[in-house]
């Protein structure tokens, strides 16, 4: 916690206000599934599990969707997908992986039959529509979380 | 394997603007002014002080008029604390006491100095030791600590009701 | 299962700012809605509230919250970290029990406190969604653009949704926006959350609902026309919005059936819909057609009290029950991103 009564203000009714941040430092065990996932994007490597009906989810589903059974076949998925769709984010807020204005997108990445939901570095909104193709941008530093992908960048050439 | 990710961190931080409502800041005003101004419950006419939230829980009540209650008080009740935890300010022993000030029907928490914590007792009458002017904020830290007055103790049936 | 009927409300005036504390904001509405069904506290078997620490800032705020109902002696209470409408669900199983026969149902929230849009990030999936912080404009308009694109709404029919509601929320006083805008000048605004602009999304309030249900009899005794909760069910769907349907509410749609939506005509329905297009991909899942008065409040986007906003649509459509302008209404409240999680009530006039 922090802020606190050395900032505070009176408002028209006499009411004391004050800025007040509250930080959570949780950290999070992940599991078996999502820690393959999540090992996999640090090596650069996206990995689903196969669903009972052949679906590939990506990010993987600990269990079926269907069936509620532990699934545990695995199939390698591509780095590069198609935009099903998307938003524009004109005004980055603090912790998102881009700090000027980027897409949001549903991706549909090559060999899944769900999709990630990521940034997209399209520069300006008119550059970017549905059906582009996109590719993975890699962080430099990995470590082992979602954001291993900075961001989607428009693949070169894409046909809108 | 070892070097599997196993764990992740996932911070949260969001940033509000507190407002402690107009009911609670007649207090605050009061404490930046070196005064005790606590308020009455217009059903069971209790004084509460500090006002909490504004509210008396037992009626379910908005608190009503300003009362402003005596700079000393008794000790209802106290405990040491000897055990260190993250933030503590204070050097341990110390006293943390629930102080009746006269003119008030509810107890504040605040610490006991000036006296060895083996010496604290219920029923002793202690006053307020405010801190330098210049330093006030609308905050009970005013107060860096309550000390002893040196007063006869208060018999326990004059603070019975408040426990 | 034993009748039940809603006998009274009360609402806020829906704020952008408050400096009151949240126990402030609860008190002269607790005592509205009793005194609008001429009951005293020691007449509530039950209490039940919703509300969201995250959005408080403030941990286990609801334990202060119960300081607004003068719990001496004890009470029976219960709380749910979500809106006030599911409180009232609980409640209505509490009395399906047999063991009360009437309850006090409510829900606050003071959404100024912090950026709404931010906080809302925290209902979505920690594990691989969360890190990257997207916010709930964002997140609604993909779902807006994915409708817009394969043909399910258009541009227009979201703006006449906005155009409705903000007519009718002009006869709403406790609405927090209103107006009379042209088809044009919604069409022309600007882009917010690119597709969506600022009268497709919700009007993000600070506010107040409480709502009092009874048994039977009991509701017969205490007003003239209880408005009969003849159906509520609750459904929810999954929370990968990566596996999720962008342009039907299964889960909406389902609950409707249960609650026996479609047995009969509807006369006015309060949805919970956030954003425009949510609006009309409710009322297909609904299945209601021209006939029925949708949303004569102004709905959400006219005043969106986060946490009490579902049960204030309960409120309208008992109100309107209740004093005879509708035979048979709905109350719907909705949660989570997409409107993951629906709730539909169906109230009738005897």
């Amino acid at each position: 916690m922090s802020g606190g009564t050395s900032e505070y203000s009176i408002a028209a009714d006499g009411s004391f206000t004050a800025p007040l941040e509250l930080s959570y430092p949780y950290k999070r065990t992940v599991g078996p599934i999502l820690s393959r996932f999540l090992t996999g994007l640090r090596d650069q490597r996206i990995e689903g599990t196969k669903g009972s009906d052949g679906r590939v989810h990506v990010p993987p589903a600990e269990f079926d969707p269907i069936t509620g059974e532990h699934l545990t076949e695995w199939a390698d998925v591509a780095s590069t997908g198609t935009i099903v769709t998307w938003s524009w984010q004109p005004a980055p807020v603090e912790g998102n992986t881009l700090q000027h204005p980027f897409a949001w997108a549903l991706i549909s990445l090559d060999g899944a039959d769900t999709n990630v939901l990521h940034a997209v570095d399209a520069g300006r909104a008119d550059a970017i529509k549905t059906g582009m193709r996109v590719t993975a941008r890699w962080a430099d530093e990995p470590s082992g979380s979602i954001t291993d992908i900075v961001c989607f960048d428009l693949t070169s050439g894409s046909p809108a | 394997m070892s070097d599997d990710v196993l764990r992740i961190r996932t911070p949260i931080g969001i940033k509000y603007q507190y407002s402690a409502g107009p009911r609670v800041s007649s207090h605050l005003l009061g404490l930046m002014e070196g005064r005790f101004v606590g308020k009455r419950c217009p059903v069971c006419e209790l004084v509460y002080m500090p006002p909490r939230n504004g509210t008396c829980a037992k009626c379910g009540a908005l608190l009503g008029e300003d009362v402003e209650v005596s700079q000393r008080g008794t000790i209802t009740t106290f405990c040491v604390v000897n055990v260190p935890f993250l933030g503590q300010t204070i050097k341990i022993p110390y006293v943390s006491a629930t102080i009746l000030l006269d003119g008030a029907d509810m107890g504040m928490q605040h610490l006991i100095q000036e006296v060895d914590a083996a010496d604290v007792r219920m029923g002793m009458r202690v006053e307020p030791v405010w801190r330098p002017r210049e330093e006030w904020q609308p905050s009970l830290e005013n107060v860096m600590h309550f000390r002893p007055t040196g007063e006869p103790d208060a018999p326990f049936d004059s603070y019975a009701g408040h426990l | 299962m034993r009748e039940v009927a809603i006998i009274a409300s009360a609402q806020a005036d829906n704020t952008s700012t408050t400096t009151s504390t949240p126990v402030e904001m609860l008190i002269p509405v607790i005592q509205q809605v009793l005194a609008n069904a001429s009951m005293t506290k020691t007449d509530i078997g039950f209490w039940c509230h919703g509300s969201c620490d995250y959005m408080t800032g403030q941990p286990f705020s609801f334990v202060s919250a119960v300081d607004a109902l003068g719990a001496w002696p004890p009470i029976i209470e219960s709380h749910v970290e979500a809106d006030g409408a599911f409180a009232l669900y609980e409640a209505w199983l509490k009395i399906q029990t047999g063991e009360i026969d009437t309850a006090l149902v409510f829900g606050n929230g003071r959404s100024s406190s912090g950026d709404i849009n931010r906080i809302l990030t925290l209902q979505l999936d920690p594990y691989v969604v969360g890190p990257l912080w997207p916010d709930d404009r964002s997140i609604a308009a993909m779902q807006a653009r994915a409708c817009l694109e394969s043909g399910v709404v258009t541009e227009r029919a979201m703006a006449e949704v906005a155009q409705r509601n903000h007519r009718n929320a002009l006869t709403n006083p406790k609405a927090l926006r209103s107006g009379d805008h042209s088809i044009e000048a919604l069409m022309a605004a600007q882009l917010v959350a690119d597709p969506l602009r600022e009268l497709d999304c919700p009007a993000h309030a600070d506010g107040v609902t409480a709502v009092i249900i009874a048994a039977g009899d009991r509701a017969r005794s205490l007003v003239a026309r209880p408005a009969w909760i003849r159906g509520i069910d609750h459904r929810i769907e999954s929370q990968n919005l990566g596996n999720r349907s962008m342009t039907t509410l299964p889960s909406a749609a389902l609950a409707a059936h249960k609650a026996g939506v479609g047995n009969d005509k509807i006369d006015v329905a309060e949805l919970h819909a956030p954003y425009s297009h949510q609006e009309l991909l409710l009322t297909t899942a609904l299945g209601l057609s021209e006939s029925t008065t949708i949303n004569p409040s102004g709905g959400a986007l006219c005043a969106n009290p986060m946490m009490s906003a579902g049960l204030a649509r309960f409120a309208e459509a008992a109100t309107r029950v209740m004093n005879g302008t509708a035979d048979r209404a709905i109350g719907h409240a909705s949660s989570g991103p997409w409107m993951q999680q629906n709730l539909v009530c169906v109230l009738e006039g005897e």
